[in-house]
């Protein structure tokens, strides 16, 4: 939003017969919605009331002069944005979080390059080999998956540029400076989101361009064109979810006062959804007790789809479940079957490549939600943090 | 949009806004009208019909127009003074008072930070605005800067409303915050960059602003230091130095003085002093260390319990609310200071000062050294120096010093809170 639609917005053109009456409005809108409604024409009978004669006695403010404002030209959230991007780029937790996610990629990636190796020698022209450097763990361990491993780490980037956004300036005070100049209080957290988010943009594509370097250059595979989209849609839909970390992030510190206390909950919280381990434990003790799996191999299999329901509800299921679909072509569903027909129907189908708009469209709900989630957690922040005392 | 709206604002009921609408009987008359407004009751006469952008005014003025009579209640013993109505509006081209409030009141949930806060503020004027901690200095200057909304009431700065308008004022409004912060990883110099880029200064503007401001507080030094490696008291200078930065027309300082040394302070005052001498900024300073600013402020307003009890210049207020009398100081001559009390010389030069006209009493010091006070009438304490000084130049009396007492902004602010509070007591006892 431009300068001039926002005043147009906050400025006199309310709507309200505000601006001439200073204050008055705000209290008669106030009285109405109490339902002790008086008309605005019975001005005469209002003024008989002490009240109202004590209230009318501060006069009406003066006019406006006209507003000189010359070269605005660019949006102020952008300087705000630069300056923190400078900030993050030139902060030792940049280069921390560049070497943990850099590790944490190349060391399952060094141990699947044998097995990699040996299938794509097996199987050349099979399925997207490029993209198993991504998919393939060594031995077939899960957890040991670049994009498992990165899907585990990369939330760590999103709380750790923005637990102490907020809360950091404010005990720093440069708060109430940073706002006392010509910006809009958005701007500042408009401008720290975009910041956070340009920064883990650039550390994921780094990552990205490290693994796929390895991959060029130790085990000489190249990707087909239709792989590197692929893996252009998984690495967005990775900056994606990493920004709703990120907001999640900010939202902790606006709400809470200590930068170190907010680190300290996005850690708990990443612990226990982003870690597979500790998220997939708790749901399936919830689920376990909701939905018991005992029984036909129905009802097996209907608890085993209601706990993936509820695993549903951590953004970090959405996320891998989302991210194996864009990565491997050759995975058709996301659900796990919920009938024992269903069950069978996949068994007998045939193995077959989903072409990438397949694969989009298995996953936009997966998308949707991340999405929802994000905007949720910035609007949280965004709302709070405008409504917020200067001094806390 | 959302505007910035603070959580615990709660105008709504109608119940906890009455109080807040009537000036408790028996308390002195809030905010003395300044030089510029007299207190011609007139309505909204003056203000012109169908300004840009808002409602026509006949509309606005007939909702207003009651109060015209201002009909007392019986019940008040003392009549309420009603705030004075706005002046004629300015023809075009002449520009707003920087700082206007009328009925200025920030409540939060039950405590009532800011009353009632009527305030003008001419160009090129320092006011200082003075309170203990907790009086609803910071409170009032955050409402005149649009960082939070008052309950009731209006502020203009610079001609604007800064709930509705705060870029504007913001442009044009200096600020240095109570316990001021900079980015500690960053320099000086970097930090008054980026509030320079915040306020959209060219680059080349930038440079120029930002040396000319380092110089004036005396940070050119050490402006490419870490600001983390600063004094408390050079992060106060790069904070006055910031807010010079926009080339202001309005300064509002809280507490500027408060960490600086002694010498500095000196420094940071006469740099006040030459900014609103010069440029004609408007200064408006709090500060709960009256002595030190007393000397700087054209007008002080006293602040105590969110509601200004008295404003004015300091010999007004001395007027107001310190000693009845006017004091004078004189030391004798060494020879005499050290005689008794039998001491003939001594005798006849104290007859000789009780005889000056207008000294109602002559008060020796209690030690040899001490120097004897001279009470006289209130306002002629020159006269009676003047006297005094002739005096010694016929050798009348052998003096070595003659000075006037003029009580400090300390007295002062503790005899008008005394004041109040008795007035408080006697009502409440009433």
């Amino acid at each position: 939003m431009t300068d001039d639609e926002r005043l147009a917005i906050d400025g006199p053109a309310d709507g309200e017969p505000e601006p001439a009456l200073g204050v008055e409005a705000p209290l008669g809108t106030a009285e109405e919605a109490l339902g002790n409604v008086e008309a605005p024409q019975s001005d005469e009978d209002e003024s008989a009331e002490p009240e109202d004669e004590a209230r009318a006695a501060i006069p009406a403010p003066p006019p406006a002069p006209p507003s000189d404002r010359g070269a605005m030209t660019r949006p102020r959230w952008t300087t705000i944005a630069a300056k923190e991007f400078a900030d993050h780029i030139l902060s030792v937790r940049f280069y921390v979080l560049l070497l943990i996610l850099g590790v944490a990629a190349l060391i399952p990636l060094y141990f699947a390059a044998e097995q990699i190796r040996s299938l794509a020698s097996s199987a050349s022209g099979a399925s997207a080999v490029f993209l198993a450097l991504f998919t393939i763990g060594p031995q077939g361990i899960d957890f040991l998956r670049v994009d498992q491993f990165v899907g585990i780490a990369a939330p760590l980037l999103g709380v750790a540029f923005a637990f102490d956004a907020v809360n950091g300036e404010r005990h720093e005070g440069t708060l109430p400076r940073l706002l006392s100049q010509p910006i809009h209080r958005d701007d500042v957290i408009n401008g720290k989101f975009a910041a956070g988010l340009a920064i883990i943009a650039l550390v994921l594509a780094a990552v990205l361009v490290v693994i796929s370097g390895f991959g060029l250059l130790r085990l000489g595979i190249t990707p087909a064109g239709s792989e590197i989209v692929r893996l252009v849609a998984w690495y967005l839909l990775t900056v994606l979810y990493v920004a709703l970390w990120l907001a999640f992030g900010l939202l902790l510190s606006v709400v809470i006062e200590r930068a170190a206390t907010s680190a300290l909950v996005g850690l708990g919280v990443w612990l226990f959804v982003a870690v597979p381990y500790f998220g997939q434990l708790l749901v399936s003790l919830i689920g376990g007790v909701v939905v018991p799996a005992t029984g036909s191999a129905d009802q097996i299999l209907s608890a085993a789809s209601a706990q993936q329901f509820l695993l549903r509800l951590l953004p970090s299921t959405l996320y891998s479940e989302a991210g194996i679909v864009l990565l491997n072509p050759a995975v058709t569903a996301v659900s796990t079957p919920a009938t024992l027909d269903q069950y069978t129907q996949l068994q007998e189908q045939i193995p077959s490549l989903l072409s990438l708009d397949q694969s989009v469209l298995l996953v936009w709900p997966h998308v949707v939600a991340l999405l929802a989630l994000t905007a949720l957690c910035f609007g949280l922040a965004y709302v709070s943090f405008m409504r917020q005392e200067v001094r806390a | 949009m959302i505007p910035p709206r603070p959580k615990s604002r709660r105008p709504a009921r109608p119940g906890t806004v009455r109080p807040a609408t009537q000036t408790p009987p028996g308390a002195p008359a809030p905010a003395a009208p300044s030089a510029g407004f007299t207190g011609t009751p007139a309505g909204g006469a003056g203000r012109p019909a169908g300004a840009p952008g808002r409602r026509p005014a006949p509309a606005s003025s007939a909702r207003y127009a009651p109060a015209k009579p201002s009909p007392t209640p019986p019940q008040r013993r003392e009549p309420r003074e009603i705030p004075p109505p706005l002046p004629p509006e300015p023809a075009a081209g002449t520009v707003p008072l920087p700082i206007t409030t009328r009925g200025l009141t920030k409540r939060y949930d039950h405590v009532v930070a800011v009353d009632g806060l009527d305030l003008d503020i001419q160009p090129g004027e320092i006011f200082g605005l003075l309170g203990q901690n907790g009086a609803g200095k910071t409170t009032t200057i955050l409402m005149l800067l649009g960082l939070t909304e008052p309950t009731r009431g209006w502020a203009r700065v610079a001609g604007f409303d800064p709930t509705r308008r705060p870029l504007e004022v913001k442009r044009r409004v200096g600020y240095l915050p109570d316990a001021v912060g900079f980015y500690g990883a960053m320099s000086g110099r970097e930090n008054l960059r980026y509030t320079a880029r915040l306020n959209g200064l060219a680059r080349r503007d930038a440079e120029a602003k930002i040396n000319e401001a380092l110089d004036q507080v005396g940070m050119a030094k050490r402006a490419d230091d870490r600001v983390a490696t600063y004094s408390r008291g050079m992060l106060q200078r790069l904070g006055i130095a910031d807010a010079l930065i926009k080339d202001p027309t309005v300064l509002i300082l809280d507490e500027p003085t408060t960490a600086i040394d002694p010498i500095g302070v000196v420094e940071i005052l006469q740099l006040l002093r030459r900014l609103a001498r010069e440029r004609g900024i408007a200064i408006l300073l709090s500060s709960h260390l009256l002595s030190q600013v007393q000397s700087v402020c054209d007008r002080v307003g006293i602040f105590a319990a969110g509601r200004l009890i008295g404003v004015g210049t300091v010999p007004e207020l001395a007027a107001r609310f310190g000693e009845s009398d006017d004091l004078v100081e004189i030391g004798f001559d060494e020879s005499l200071a050290h005689a008794g009390p039998d001491d003939p010389t001594l005798a006849k030069a104290l007859a000789t000062l009780r005889g000056i006209d207008g000294v109602r009493a002559v008060e020796p010091g209690s030690g040899p050294l001490d120097p004897v006070i001279l009470r006289a009438d209130a306002g002629t304490g020159g006269k009676v120096r003047a006297s005094i000084l002739t005096l010694a130049a016929t050798g009348a009396v052998p003096l070595t010093s003659v000075r006037e007492i003029l009580p400090s902004l300390d007295d002062i602010y503790r005899r008008a809170v005394e004041q109040r509070g008795l007035d408080r007591s006697r009502r409440a006892a009433a």
